[in-house]
């Protein structure tokens, strides 16, 4: 017997939720608990007075899985709204990542010119090194890290990303 | 005002939201409280032998009584004793409050002596639970706890209470609890789909109610509603295991059950109808059998007050997110403002009668044994209008008395549905009998599952409870064999209730009355003596070892592919279907 998949979408869902104890791995729990994906996942607060927290999830899954996601979220007691970024679009999503990159000569030049054409910032130097911090969708951040993997690539840290719909409201 | 205790807050709070009975057990966690609790005249505490049986006993009595069940234990083993209950209570939507004592604020995360992440464990397993930080917060946390429990789709919440909470004092106030900021259940169905809805009823050639627990939970109203749009429309009814009791089984409408061991009625007019309306079911495994070729040619209106519970399985033509009893009421409005008639649904009911006349509960009768069918319906006969309350456990014991025990109200018939919980039945009529005292409540059980609660009979003892246990003894966990007979060529591994205890003289030994029933000329006098002895009874009912529970449709299988006979059976299985629960 072999257990079979079925093919997925991905979609970026904005949570505000009651900022209380545990809230977090409520919500990471119940995607693991009933088998869903979390590609990546930001929190912080978001309200004057600490009241309210934004999740922003990029999850992946079958159309009848994300409405499911959405319905299981919702019925949490501290959750106040779900909504779909990928649904209710088009909308904007930045993620902001720290690339460390090490490397003389011809490769350190080559970081520092792609590092220009992507408008990554210089935020640490030394005579061997460079920091970039760049924002930007995910698949631009990709396409950064892969171009310096070549030139000397140390380490990378992401935020995942946040996302808010385009317009007025 | 003057500042209170945090224990005393917490027996306030009871006071105040009308709480007559605690099922629960002490420790060093909930010293304070139990002191709180010392001689109160109002509130009942009943002391049970297992923090699991305190939870089980809050379902009975929360699902006879439609008043939420309260549970308090100790810290750390007490705490995950209780875990069973809870989420048995989350599967089966049983309103709950379930308090556990925590270690002091000032200790939690040391690993100190009884210290578990309460909070952390029944995350998962409720539906909403809280740490409480400070005797402050105390008085609005259960107010709302409760609120929670009981509204929407109810279930289990949970409170941990740090011991030095419980002792440090504030001052307490009855919480307005108007307004929540994020738990707003949506009651009410959208107008327009209750007339869609009611729309389609009435244009319906082949139309079904498919009906669960969330009638039972919206009140006795729901269920008078439900008969009565079912008499509006003319529409057969059949429930799930959950369900039984909302709709009279006497009716003429009334198919039976439902599902993995309903009846072929039931299940083969959801496969032909042209319209399935579900009212607070989920489309439970146990009840869609093979998904691919669950009801193929009907159109489905889904009422859940649960928006998760629509289009989880089973996707949907018309769903409702309101509470069952609420779009009833406003479709049984809709009906009658629109003028409708009933359908002519002979032709429906002409082959629902074919399928009705296959007798799909019939079972054969011969030699010297009793064939457990028998007992459950000798069981319903010498019960008949005396408005019994019916527990069960898990296994066959629990699909006969399903199949053969006929409900005619709702809150009647207590059973663990979603989780299958043996141990349940139990305590659960020990819960049920706290809240209905003069009521006959029987627990049907199986000699397996009876042995998981079973110190439990020392609580019935010390509270004088006249609860009836009546035992179908075949001495095998029956329905785990019963899958080893159809899927491993019945290889009975450790399927045999081996060194069982002489149950009669067990319960003679807790000041029980023990009966034993051993061949068919003594059932009937044996069940009359159970019922009319006053105080506990136990009956060890022997019955046919071998027997297995039919209609069934195997794991995995549809509606059309129901084994209807033993003959049926060929003791292998597809590795796909071996996969299945
Ligand atoms: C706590 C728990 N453990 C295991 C099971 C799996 N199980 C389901 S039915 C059953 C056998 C029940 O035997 P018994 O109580 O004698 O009832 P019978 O089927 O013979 O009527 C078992 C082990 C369960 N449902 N619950």
């Amino acid at each position: 017997m072999h257990i079979a998949e079925e093919t997925s979408e991905r979609h970026v869902l904005s949570i505000t939720v009651t900022n209380e104890a545990g809230i977090l791995a409520k919500i990471a729990g119940l995607f693991t608990a009933r088998g869903y994906n979390i590609e990546s996942l930001t929190v912080a607060d978001i309200s004057d007075d600490h009241q309210v927290s934004r999740i922003t999830i990029v999850t992946n899954g079958p159309p009848r899985v994300i409405d499911q996601i959405i319905a299981q979220l919702d019925r949490l007691v501290p959750v106040h709204k779900v909504a779909d970024l990928t649904e209710d679009g088009p909308f904007v999503e930045r993620e902001l990542a720290l690339v460390k990159v090490a490397g003389k000569g011809e490769h350190r030049i080559e970081a520092l010119r792609l590092a220009d054409i992507f408008r990554a910032k210089v935020v640490d130097t030394t005579t061997e090194s460079f920091i970039f911090e760049l924002t930007g969708p995910s698949d631009k951040i990709d396409t950064f890290v892969g171009l310096m993997r070549e030139l000397g690539l140390v380490e990378v840290g992401r935020t995942g990303i946040v996302g808010m719909v385009r317009g007025k409201d | 005002m003057a500042e209170m205790s945090g224990a005393d807050i917490f027996v306030q709070c009871l006071v105040d939201l009308g709480v007559e009975v605690v099922f629960g057990y002490p420790g060093g966690a909930v010293l304070p409280i139990y002191d709180a609790l010392y001689n109160h005249p109002t509130i009942k505490h009943v002391l049970v032998r297992h923090e699991q049986g305190a939870t089980h006993m809050a379902e009975g009595y929360a699902r006879s009584t439609g008043k939420p069940g309260v549970v308090l234990v100790t810290s750390g083993p007490g705490a995950t004793n209780a875990i069973t209950g809870i989420t048995d209570a989350l599967m089966d939507s049983i309103p709950m409050v379930v308090f556990t004592g925590q270690v002091a604020t000032h200790l939690i995360g040391s690993d100190a002596f009884q210290e578990a992440d309460t909070v952390g464990l029944t995350r998962h397993c409720s539906k909403h639970n809280y740490l409480v930080k400070s005797p402050g917060k105390l008085g609005q946390v259960i107010h709302e706890a409760f609120h929670i429990a009981t509204s929407g789709r109810p279930g289990p919440v949970v409170i941990d209470i740090p011991k030095d909470v419980q002792v440090a004092t504030a001052r307490y106030e009855k919480p307005d609890l108007s307004t929540h900021v994020s738990y707003r259940p949506q009651v009410k169905a959208e107008p327009d789909t209750i007339a869609q809805a009611v729309d389609m009823i009435a244009k319906a050639q082949r139309p079904i109610f498919y009906t669960g627990g969330g009638v039972i939970n919206a009140g006795p109203e729901a269920s008078a509603l439900l008969r009565e749009l079912a008499e509006l429309t003319g529409a057969p009814v059949t429930s799930t295991l959950m369900g039984l009791g909302a709709f009279p089984a006497s009716s003429e409408q009334w198919l039976g059950m439902l599902g993995m061991h309903g009846t072929y009625e039931a299940n083969l007019a959801m496969n032909k109808a042209d319209l399935i309306i579900a009212v607070g079911a989920r489309f439970d495994d146990r009840v869609t059998g093979r998904l691919d070729a669950f009801a193929p040619a009907s159109k489905k209106i889904h009422i859940d007050i649960d928006r998760s519970s629509i289009n989880k399985t089973v996707p949907v033509d018309l769903p409702i997110v309101a509470d069952a009893g609420s779009a009833l009421a406003d479709m049984i409005a809709q009906w009658k403002a629109a003028g409708h008639k009933a359908a002519d649904l002979e032709e429906w009911w002409a082959r629902i009668a074919g399928w009705r006349a296959r007798n799909s509960l019939a079972y054969a009768e011969e030699g010297t044994e009793i064939m457990p069918q028998r007992a459950i319906a000798d069981l319903f006969k010498a019960t008949k209008g005396k408005d019994a309350i019916i527990t069960t456990e898990v296994g066959q014991h629990q699909m006969w008395a399903a199949q053969h025990y006929h409900f005619d109200a709702p809150n009647k018939w207590l059973t663990s549905g979603g989780l299958g919980t043996m141990g349940y039945g139990f305590p659960a009529a020990i819960g049920a009998q706290m809240g209905n005292p003069d009521s006959l409540v029987v627990c049907v059980a199986g000699d397996a599952s009876i042995q998981m609660n079973i110190q439990e009979l020392g609580t019935a003892t010390q509270y004088r409870l006249p609860v009836k246990i009546f035992i179908l003894n075949n001495e095998y966990m029956g329905m785990v064999r019963q899958w080893q007979e159809l899927t491993y060529e019945s290889r009975y591994s450790e399927s045999y209730s081996d060194s069982l205890p002489d149950f009669v003289q067990l319960a003679q030994a807790y000041g029980w009355t023990g009966i034993r029933i051993e061949g068919p000329q003594e059932l009937e006098a044996g069940i009359r003596q159970m019922i009319e002895t006053p105080g506990p009874v136990l009956v060890d009912c022997r019955v046919a070892k071998l027997t297995n529970c039919f209609p069934m449709i195997p794991s995995g299988a549809a509606h059309t592919e129901m084994l209807l006979d033993p003959s049926q059976v060929s003791g292998t299985m597809a590795d796909e279907a071996k996969a299945l629960v």
